[in-house]
C-alpha cells in the first residue's frame, strides 16, 4: 500500500512540477528564450508574497491576487527591455542575459533577506489530510495545488486555441516575420506570452511557498531542474506533455523514495537522462519541429 | 493611367545591403493605382530584396519609399500593412500550425476597410471553406499559395505584393492563379509582383521592370518593348545577333 501512495503523492507533486514547468514551455515555444532565471522568479514571488502578506494581512492563500497581476506586468516589461534587447542580438545572448539575471536575482535575495528559509503560513491547512484508509492520504494543500494546476493547463490551453491573442502568439511563434506581413506586432505579442508566462510562475512560486520553505538558493538549484526536467520529458510546445512530464518526475522521485530517502532527488534525474537519451523530443513531441 | 496626383507607390533611389553585399543600386519605380506592375530578372536579382524593402522585412542604406506621396520608409511592415501595404512572401510563409480560417484570421487582425473578408476569399476560392478546419501545413502547394493570398487578401490592401507565385507550383495552378488577378484589380487593388517566368509575367502585367544584379535595366509597357530588348535586359547582353529561336526568355 506504501507503494499505491507513493505513486499518488508523485502525481499530486507532478501537478506543482508542472505550474513551474508551463511558463518556461511556453517562453521557449514563443520566443525561443530558455529563461535561466525562472526559478529565481518563483522563489522572488514567495518573497513578494511575503511582503504582501505582512503589509496587507490577506490571508497567504489570497496573496496570489495581488502577486500574479504584479508579476504578470513585470513578465511584459522584462519582456520588452532586457530580454527583448537580449533576443536582438542574438537567442544565445538571451541566455547569458537571464543567467545574469538569475545570479543577479539570487545574491539580491540574499543581500536583503539573508539565507534563512521561509514559508508562506498557511495554518492548518498545511497539514490537513484525507485517509483512504491503509497507509494511503491525500494532502488537501497537495492536491488543492493538482487542481489549480489542471485549471491553469486547460485555461492556457483554452486561451491559445481560442482567443485571438492566443491564435496571435501560436502565429509568432510559427513565423514572426510572416505574422508582422499580417500586421501583428511580434514585440508586443512576445511582451504578452512573457506576462503569462510569468503569471503562472508567480503561481508556482506561491504555491510552492506554501507547500515547503524556500530560500534565496533553491530556484535555481531545485527549481529551475524540476522545471526543465518536467518540460524535457513530457516535450516541448505541449501543455498535455508538461503536465505528463512533471507528473513522471514526481513519481520516478516519490518511487525513489520508497525504496530509499535519499535517492528521491536521483530517481527523478534518472528518469530525465533516460527520456533524453532514448526520446529527445520527449514523450508527446514530433521528432522534426522547428 | 496615372492622374495628376502623386503614385500609389514611388520607390525612390533605393539602395539596400545585406551585409556588405549590395543587392540592389538606386532602384526607382512607379506604380500607379489599377496597374499589374511585374518586377522580372534573374535568380539573385535582387526581385526579392525590393519586395521585402517595400514591404518593411528589410531596411533600406538610402532611399525612399512613398505609399500615396507619404513616406512610409521608417515604418514597420505591421504599420504599412494598416496602411495598405500587404506582401504574399516567397514560399507562401503560412502559419502550419494554424488551421486555414486560422490564417485567414490573423491577416484580418489589422485589417482596413474594404470590400474583402474572410466570406469573399471563401467565394474566391470555393474548395477552401470544406477545408477551413484543416491545417496549413497539411494543404497542397498551390492550395497553400491561395491561403496564403487570401491571407494577405482579408487585410484590404491598396497595394498587394506577390512574390514568385509560381514557385514549385505546376503551371495549371499558376495559370489558374494568375487567372484570378482581373477579379482582384476589381475590387481596386494595385498589384507589384516578381515573376521569374517572364511570358507569364509579359501576360499578366500592364508594367514590367527589369533587374540585372540589383540595378535597373528596363522599364515599360510590355507592348511596347520587343522580346529582344526585353531578353538583353534580362541576361544583360549589350548586343546579339538576332536569333530567331529565342524569342523567348527561359522561364
Amino acid at each position: 500500500m506504501s507503494w499505491v501512495n507513493a505513486i499518488i503523492q508523485g502525481v499530486l507533486t507532478g501537478g506543482l512540477y508542472a505550474l513551474f514547468a508551463c511558463g518556461l514551455s511556453l517562453m521557449f515555444g514563443v520566443m525561443k528564450v530558455i529563461n535561466l532565471a525562472h526559478g529565481d522568479l518563483a522563489v522572488v514571488a514567495g518573497y513578494v508574497a511575503l511582503g504582501v502578506i505582512t503589509v496587507t494581512h490577506v490571508p497567504a492563500v489570497w496573496s496570489f491576487a495581488l502577486v500574479v497581476p504584479i508579476f504578470a506586468v513585470l513578465g511584459y516589461v522584462l519582456q520588452r527591455t532586457l530580454i527583448q534587447a537580449a533576443l536582438d542580438r542574438g537567442v544565445l545572448t538571451t541566455l547569458l542575459v537571464t543567467f545574469g539575471l538569475s545570479v543577479v536575482i539570487e545574491n539580491g535575495l540574499l543581500r536583503f533577506f539573508s539565507a534563512n528559509s521561509h514559508s508562506l503560513d498557511i495554518g492548518s491547512l498545511v497539514s490537513g489530510s484525507l485517509h483512504l484508509g491503509g497507509q494511503i492520504s491525500i494532502a488537501y494543500l497537495l492536491a488543492a495545488i493538482f487542481v489549480v494546476a489542471v485549471a491553469v493547463l486547460l485555461g492556457l490551453q483554452y486561451f491559445l486555441s481560442a482567443s485571438k491573442h492566443g491564435r496571435l502568439i501560436r502565429a509568432v511563434a510559427d513565423d514572426r516575420e510572416a505574422a508582422q506581413l499580417c500586421g501583428a506586432d511580434y514585440r508586443h505579442v512576445f511582451g504578452i506570452a512573457a506576462a503569462i508566462a510569468f503569471a503562472t510562475v508567480a503561481l508556482a512560486g506561491i504555491a510552492f511557498g506554501m507547500y515547503s520553505s524556500f530560500d534565496p538558493t533553491i530556484g535555481t538549484d531545485q527549481l529551475l531542474l524540476f522545471a526543465f526536467a518536467a518540460v524535457v520529458i513530457g516535450g516541448l510546445g505541449s501543455l498535455w506533455g508538461t503536465l505528463a512530464g512533471g507528473i513522471i518526475l514526481g513519481v520516478a522521485q516519490e518511487v525513489g523514495a520508497q525504496i530509499n530517502p535519499a535517492d528521491q532527488q536521483l530517481a527523478g534525474y534518472m528518469v530525465f537522462i533516460i527520456v533524453l537519451a532514448v526520446r529527445p523530443q520527449g514523450l508527446t513531441g514530433e521528432r522534426s519541429t522547428a | 493611367m496615372s492622374g495628376a496626383g502623386p503614385p500609389l507607390l514611388e520607390v525612390r533611389g533605393l539602395t539596400a545591403h545585406y551585409g556588405q553585399f549590395c543587392a540592389l543600386f538606386e532602384v526607382s519605380c512607379r506604380v500607379a493605382a489599377g496597374d499589374v506592375y511585374a518586377i522580372i530578372g534573374a535568380n539573385g536579382a535582387g526581385k526579392s530584396t525590393l519586395m521585402r524593402t517595400i514591404a518593411g522585412l528589410h531596411r533600406p542604406t538610402t532611399g525612399a519609399i512613398l505609399l500615396d506621396g507619404a513616406d512610409v520608409t521608417g515604418q514597420r511592415p505591421e504599420r504599412r500593412l494598416a496602411g495598405g501595404i500587404a506582401l504574399v512572401p516567397e514560399g507562401r510563409r503560412l502559419f502550419g500550425s494554424l488551421t486555414v480560417e486560422e490564417n485567414l484570421l490573423v491577416g484580418s487582425s489589422r485589417a482596413r476597410q474594404g470590400p474583402w473578408s474572410l466570406q469573399r476569399v471563401y467565394e474566391l476560392f470555393d474548395w477552401m471553406p470544406g477545408r477551413r478546419a484543416q491545417r496549413a501545413a497539411a494543404l497542397s502547394g498551390g492550395e497553400q499559395q491561395a491561403v496564403a493570398i487570401g491571407r494577405a487578401l482579408v487585410s484590404n490592401p491598396r497595394l498587394l505584393l506577390l512574390d514568385e507565385l509560381s514557385l514549385g507550383l505546376a503551371p495549371v495552378v499558376v495559370r489558374r492563379i494568375y487567372g484570378l488577378l482581373p477579379e482582384l484589380l476589381q475590387t481596386g487593388v494595385t498589384v507589384l509582383l516578381v515573376e521569374q517566368d517572364v511570358s507569364q509575367a509579359l501576360q499578366a502585367a500592364s508594367r514590367i521592370h527589369c533587374l540585372l544584379e540589383g540595378r535597373t535595366t528596363l522599364e515599360g509597357s510590355p507592348r511596347g518593348l520587343s522580346a529582344e530588348r526585353i531578353e538583353s535586359a534580362y541576361f544583360g547582353l549589350t548586343s546579339r545577333a538576332k536569333d530567331p529561336s529565342s524569342g523567348e526568355a527561359p522561364g
